[in-house]
C-alpha cells in the first residue's frame, strides 16, 4: 500500500461525513437524536442483509436470493402461527426451510459448479414460487394475537435504542467474529482470494462455500423477521422489488470487492451509513421515490468512479472472469 | 473368419467419427438445444395448436424483441462483461420512440434513427465507464440500471397520459409492429437478419474475433495489440442500440408506456444467455446460443403462462428448469473434452505377414552388418533433429533443426554452420528446385521455399477440402517429405489429417489410413490433393520415367508408385512389400535406384496388435498415452531398391552408436549423409563403387 492511497472505504466513509454535514447545517431536523435513530431503525434491515451478501462476496460468490430468503421463512412463521402453530414451532420450522434453502444453494455453486449469479437467481425464483403456491394465502401475510410479544424484535427499545439497531449491532458483532477470528472465516477470505490456491492448500472449500449460503440465508430469515416484526406483517410481494440491487450496493460501495478476498463487517457498517443517510436526508427534503433512487444513483456513480481513479484496477493482476 | 470381421468392421465402420463429431466447436450447444426440443416437445403435446402458425407468429413476435436484446447482452457476456441495465434502457428507449411518435409527430425514419441513437448513447455511458475508465461492470451497470429507471420514472410522471391520449396510425409503424412478410413477422425478419450479420461478424471477422479473444484473455489481447478499451466501449455501446432495436418493435407492437416496462428483464434476459450456453465471464458464445437461449426462455414461460399455472407454480417450474438445463450443461462443457480424448483414438486393423529375416547368418538381402560404424560424424551436439539432409551444387550441407532453423554446413570439412534461415516450425523433408530454391516440407506449417537469398516464403499450407470428411481437412498438419517433378510440380506426402505433427506415435496406435499426397504446382498456385487413406506416406521421390512417384507408406511397412502422367496416370502399383521395418524417405542413388531410410524395425508384438483393434482401443482408453504400444523407432538401417522391388544392399549400424536411427539419407559425390529426427549429429559414410561426381539436383535438372 502506498502512503496517500485512498481506499473505497475512505472515500464512502468522506461522502458520508460531507453528506451528513451538509445535512446537519442545511436540513432542519436532520440532527436530532430522534431523526438519527430513525435513520438507523430504517437501515437497520438493509444493513443485516448487507452482512449476509458480504460473507457470500468475500468468498467470491454472490447471493441473489437474499430476498426471497427475507420473505418466505419469516412469511412463513406469521402463516403457521396464523393457522394455529405455537410460536418456536413455527420459528424452527423457519429455520429449518432456511437451512435447507442454504443448503440448496450451496450444493448447487460447490457442487454442482453453477455460478453463483445464475443459482441464486434461479433458487430464489424458486422460492418465492414456493412461497406463493404453496405457503401463503395472501401475498401480504399478517400479524395474529399468536404472534404477541414478538413484535419487541421489530418495536421493543432498550435503552432507548431501538431493537432493530440492536439486532443489527449483535449481528455485526457476530458476523465480525466469525470473519475475524474463527478458521471459517479464515478459509472464507482464502476461498475468496483464490479458490484454486484455497483447494491446493488443503481448504475444504466446497463445504466452506455450502456453509457461507447457509449462512447468508440465515441471515436473510432474520431480516426478515426483524422487518415483519416492525410492520407487523410480511409483504411477500417484496420479491418483485429491485431491493437485492440495494443491498449489493451497500456491500460494494462499502469496500467489499466482488472479486472476493476483501473487507469486512465495517465496510458493511459504512455502506449502509451512507445508503441510509442519503436516504433521509432525501426524505426529509421531500423528494419523490424516483427523485431519490436518481440522485442515489448518482451518488454511486460518483463513489465508484472515485473509486476506480483512485484506485485503478491492476490488468496484470485481474482475475479472468471477474465482472 | 473372426479376423474377417474385424478386418470388415475397421474397414466399414466409421468409429473414428464419433470422435471427429465430438471436437467440433458446435458440439458444445448440443445441451442447449436438445433441451428446447425437449421443452417444444413437451409443451406441444400439452398445450393444444401450440405449433399452429398464429401462435408460432406471437412466438416469434416476442423472441424478436428479447432476443435483440439477448444478442447485445450476448456480446458483452463473450468480451467478458455484464449489462444489468438493458431493462431499464428498454424502457427508456420504448419511451424515447412513443415521444418522438406521439409528441414530437416525427417521421417513421427520424423516430427509428432517434430511437437507436438513444440506446446507444445510454450504452455508451456504460461503454465509457466500464471499457475506458475500467469501472467493474456488475456494479456500474448496476447503478446505471437505478438511474435509468429513475429517470424512466420521471419522464413517465410528465408525459405518460399525453403518449397514452394520441394513437398515432401510420401504416410504416404498423408494420413494424404488426405486419410480416410471408406470413413471418417483420421482427423475426429483422432478428434473422442481424443474427446472420452478427455470425458473420463473430465467427468470420476481425472486430468479432478481438471480442472473443477480449473475453478469453483481455490481458494477452492488450498485449497482442488489440484496443481492448475501445472494442469493450463499442460493445456496450451494441448491447444498448440492440436493446434499442427490440424496444423499438416492443413500442411499435402495444404503443404504451407503463410503469413496469423493462422490469425484471435484464433476469430473463441473463437466463437466456446462461441457458443458451454463454458463459459468464467471457470468451466462449455464438450468436446461435444467444437465440437457443432466447427460445428456451420465451417458450417455458409463454408455455406456462398458456397453461394458466398459477404464478408460484410457474416461478418454480422456471426456475427448476433453468436449474437443471444449466447443471446438465455445464456437466457437459466440463467434461467434453474428456469425452473426446476417450473416443477419439480409434484403433483400425493393419494386417502385415511375416517380416523377412535380418538376423546374421539369415542370409537375405536384410541380413545386418556393421557397414555404418566408420562414419564420420558431422555437427555432433550442434544440430537437434536433422530429420532430412541435403547437398546443394557447391556441396553445402543443408539440414532442419528442432528449433525451427534451417542449417547450413559449409563444404568442405562441414566444420563451419550457420542458421540459413529461420522458419518457425520443424523442417522435414527438402529438395532444390530447377532455380535453387530449397522447397522443405515444414511440420504443422506447410510447404515452405527458401530462396537462395534466404527469402523465407511459404507455397502453400491447405489444400482442398474432401466432401465428406468431418475434420476439416484442408489445413497441412504434417507435411513430410516431396519431390518435385520434371515440369515444377511438387509432389509431397502429408503423414496424417487427425493428429498434429507431435502425436505421430499416436497414428501408429491408430494404424488407419489418414495420410495423404498432396500436389503442388508453383505455375498455377494451386494445391490439390491427389491421392487419400494412405498409412502414414511418409519418403517420397520422382521415378525414372520423370511420370511417377515413389512413396513410402511406413505403417504399411511398403513402397508404392503413383503415375501421375503418362499412360498409366492415376494408377498405383506395389514396388516393396512387407518390409521388415518401417520405411522413411526415399532418394535418388547415383546408379539409378534409389536409398531407403527404415527408420524402426517391426516387433511381432505390435504386428499382432495391429491385427486386433479392439484391444488397441481398449488399451487407449484405459491407459495412460505412455503406455500404449507404438512403433518402435530405434534401430534402423538404410537399403538400396531398385524400381523392380528388389532389395540390392543394406546398411546397418550393429551397435547402434552412431545412428541407432536414420530418417533420411542423401548420396552426394561418393558419400552417403544420413539424418536421424531424435539424432544429435549428421552422419556421412564412404560409398564404395559410386559416382564421384553424382549430385541428385544437378542430375535432376540436367545440369551435370
Amino acid at each position: 500500500m502506498k502512503l496517500g492511497r485512498v481506499s473505497q472505504q475512505g472515500i464512502v466513509f468522506a461522502i458520508f461525513l460531507a453528506m451528513f454535514a451538509g445535512f446537519a447545517f442545511f436540513l432542519h431536523g436532520f440532527a436530532t437524536t430522534a431523526n438519527m435513530l430513525a435513520l438507523l431503525q430504517n437501515v437497520a434491515v438493509l444493513g443485516i442483509l448487507g452482512l449476509g451478501m458480504a460473507i457470500v462476496v468475500i468468498g467470491r460468490g454472490v447471493d441473489l436470493s437474499l430476498i426471497a430468503t427475507l420473505a418466505v421463512p419469516p412469511g412463513l412463521v406469521l402463516q403457521t402461527v396464523q393457522d394455529g402453530s405455537s410460536l418456536p414451532l413455527a420459528l424452527t420450522a423457519a429455520l429449518a426451510l432456511a437451512i435447507v434453502f442454504g443448503l440448496v444453494n450451496g450444493w448447487l455453486i460447490a457442487y454442482a459448479e453453477v455460478p453463483a449469479l445464475f443459482t441464486t437467481l434461479a433458487t430464489g425464483l424458486f422460492l418465492a414460487g414456493l412461497g406463493q403456491a404453496l405457503l401463503f394465502k395472501l401475498d401480504v401475510v399478517q400479524w395474529s394475537s399468536g404472534l404477541d410479544g414478538f413484535e419487541k424484535l421489530g418495536q421493543g427499545v432498550v435503552l432507548g435504542i431501538p431493537m432493530p439497531i440492536i439486532v443489527f449491532a449483535l449481528a455485526c458483532v457476530g458476523i465480525g467474529l466469525l470473519l475475524t477470528r474463527t478458521r471459517i472465516g479464515a478459509y472464507i477470505y482464502a476461498i475468496g482470494d483464490n479458490p484454486f490456491g484455497a483447494r491446493t492448500t488443503g481448504i475444504p472449500v466446497r463445504p466452506t462455500i455450502v456453509l457461507q449460503y447457509v449462512i447468508a440465508a440465515l441471515i436473510g430469515c432474520l431480516a426478515g423477521l426483524v422487518m415483519a416484526a416492525s410492520v407487523n406483517s410480511m409483504p411477500t410481494r417484496i420479491y418483485n422489488s429491485t431491493w437485492i440491487y440495494d443491498v449489493i450496493l451497500v456491500v460494494v460501495l462499502g469496500g467489499i470487492g466482488l472479486s472476493g478476498g476483501r473487507g469486512g463487517v465495517l465496510n458493511v457498517v459504512i455502506g449502509t451509513l451512507l445508503i441510509g443517510t442519503l436516504l433521509n436526508g432525501m426524505t426529509i427534503m421531500d423528494m419523490s421515490y424516483s427523485a431519490q433512487n436518481l440522485i442515489k444513483g448518482m451518488v454511486l456513480l460518483a463513489a465508484v468512479i472515485a473509486d476506480s481513479f483512485l484506485n485503478p484496477r491492476n490488468e496484470e493482476t485481474a482475475q479472468q472472469g471477474d465482472i | 473368419m473372426q479376423e474377417a470381421i474385424v478386418r470388415f468392421k475397421s474397414r466399414f465402420w466409421p468409429d473414428h467419427l464419433l470422435g471427429e463429431i465430438l471436437s467440433k466447436r458446435w458440439t458444445e450447444t448440443a445441451i442447449p438445444v436438445i433441451v428446447l426440443l425437449v421443452v417444444g416437445f413437451a409443451l406441444s403435446r400439452s398445450i393444444d395448436g401450440f405449433l399452429s402458425p398464429v401462435a408460432l407468429a406471437d412466438q416469434a413476435r416476442q423472441a424478436g424483441e428479447i432476443g435483440f436484446i439477448v444478442l447485445g447482452l450476448s456480446l458483452v457476456v463473450i468480451v467478458g462483461g455484464i449489462d444489468l441495465s438493458v431493462g431499464s434502457m428498454f424502457a427508456l428507449c420504448d419511451f424515447c420512440a412513443l415521444f418522438c411518435l406521439n409528441i414530437l409527430g416525427l417521421p417513421i425514419p427520424v423516430v427509428i434513427v432517434a430511437t437507436i441513437a438513444c440506446g446507444a448513447a445510454l450504452g455508451a455511458v456504460n461503454g465509457l465507464l466500464i471499457g475506458y475508465m475500467r469501472l467493474r461492470a456488475f456494479i456500474t451497470t448496476l447503478i446505471t440500471l437505478i438511474i435509468y429507471r429513475s429517470a424512466y420514472d420521471l419522464l413517465l410522471v410528465d408525459y405518460s397520459n399525453r403518449i397514452a391520449a394520441s394513437f398515432p396510425d401510420f401504416p410504416a409503424w404498423n408494420f413494424i409492429g404488426g405486419g410480416g412478410v410471408l406470413g413471418v413477422p417483420s421482427v423475426a425478419v429483422a432478428y434473422i437478419v442481424v443474427a446472420i450479420f452478427g455470425h458473420l461478424f463473430l465467427t468470420r471477422l476481425r472486430p468479432g474475433w478481438h471480442i472473443t479473444a477480449i473475453g478469453g484473455s483481455r490481458r494477452s489481447a492488450y498485449n497482442s495489440g488489440i484496443a481492448v478499451r475501445r472494442t469493450i466501449a463499442l460493445c456496450y455501446v451494441a448491447s444498448g442500440a440492440l436493446t434499442a432495436i427490440g424496444a423499438l418493435f416492443f413500442a411499435a407492437r402495444l404503443g404504451t408506456v407503463g410503469g413496469d416496462v423493462g422490469v425484471g428483464l435484464e433476469v430473463t434476459v441473463l437466463t437466456a444467455v446462461v441457458l443458451g450456453g454463454i458463459s459468464l465471464g467471457g470468451g466462449k458464445g455464438s450468436v446461435a446460443k444467444a437465440l437457443v437461449g432466447t427460445l428456451i426462455v420465451l417458450l417455458v414461460t409463454n408455455g406456462l403462462t398458456t397453461l394458466s399455472v398459477r404464478g408460484g407454480f410457474q416461478r418454480m417450474t422456471l426456475a427448476a428448469i433453468l436449474l437443471v438445463a444449466a447443471i446438465i450443461d455445464i456437466r457437459w462443457l466440463k467434461n467434453r473434452m474428456r469425452i473426446i480424448s476417450k473416443v477419439y483414438v480409434t484403433p483400425a486393423y493393419n494386417f502385415l505377414p511375416p517380416p523377412p529375416p535380418t538376423e546374421i547368418g539369415a542370409g537375405g538381402p536384410f541380413e545386418q552388418n556393421d557397414k555404418l560404424r566408420d562414419v564420420s560424424l558431422i555437427g555432433l551436439g550442434r544440430i537437434e533433429a536433422p530429420e532430412d539432409v541435403i547437398l546443394d551444387r557447391h556441396d553445402n550441407l543443408y539440414a532442419g533443426s528442432r528449433h525451427g532453423d534451417i542449417i547450413r554446413f559449409f563444404a568442405p570439412d562441414y566444420e563451419k554452420m550457420e542458421v540459413f534461415a529461420h522458419i518457425g516450425g520443424q523442417p522435414l523433408g527438402m529438395a532444390f528446385d530447377r532455380h535453387d530454391n530449397l522447397y522443405c516440407c515444414i511440420g504443422g506449417m506447410g510447404l515452405y521455399r527458401i530462396s537462395p537469398d534466404r527469402r523465407v516464403e511459404k507455397a502453400t499450407d491447405e489444400t482442398n477440402r474432401s466432401l465428406l470428411s468431418v475434420n476439416d481437412d484442408s489445413r497441412l498438419r504434417l507435411a513430410d517429405d516431396l519431390d518435385i517433378a520434371p515440369d515444377g510440380r511438387i509432389f509431397f506426402s502429408e503423414a496424417t489429417t487427425r493428429y498434429e505433427m507431435h502425436e505421430w506415435p499416436v497414428e501408429g496406435h491408430e494404424a488407419r489410413g489418414n495420410g495423404r499426397i498432396v500436389c503442388y504446382d508453383p505455375n498455377k498456385g494451386t494445391t490439390r490433393t491427389v491421392l487419400r487413406g494412405l498409412k502414414f506416406p511418409n519418403g517420397i521421390c520422382v521415378a525414372s520415367d520423370g511420370q511417377s512417384i515413389l512413396f513410402a507408406e511406413t505403417f504399411r511397412c511398403s513402397v508404392s508408385r503413383y503415375w501421375f502422367d503418362g499412360p498409366k496416370a492415376g494408377k498405383v502399383e506395389m514396388v516393396l512389400d512387407n518390409l521388415p521395418g518401417y520405411p522413411d524417405n526415399i532418394n535418388l542413388a547415383s546408379d539409378g535406384n534409389y536409398w531407403l531410410a527404415i527408420v524402426g524395425m517391426r516387433c511381432p508384438a505390435l504386428d499382432l496388435a495391429w491385427r486386433m483393434p479392439g484391444f488397441r482401443n481398449r488399451m487407449a482408453k484405459r491407459l495412460p498415452l505412455d503406455e500404449w504400444l507404438f512403433p518402435n523407432i530405434n534401430t534402423g538401417c538404410v537399403v538400396k531398391f531398385n524400381e523392380k522391388g528388389e532389395i540390392l544392399e543394406s546398411f546397418w549400424d550393429l551397435h547402434g552408436a552412431n545412428h541407432p536411427m536414420i530418417t533420411s539419407m542423401r548420396e552426394h559425390r561418393g558419400h552417403l549423409y544420413l539424418g536421424g529426427i531424435a539424432n544429435n549429429r549428421i552422419g556421412r559414410y564412404k560409398l564404395a563403387n559410386a559416382d564421384p561426381d553424382f549430385v541428385q539436383y544437378d542430375k535432376r535438372w540436367g545440369r551435370a
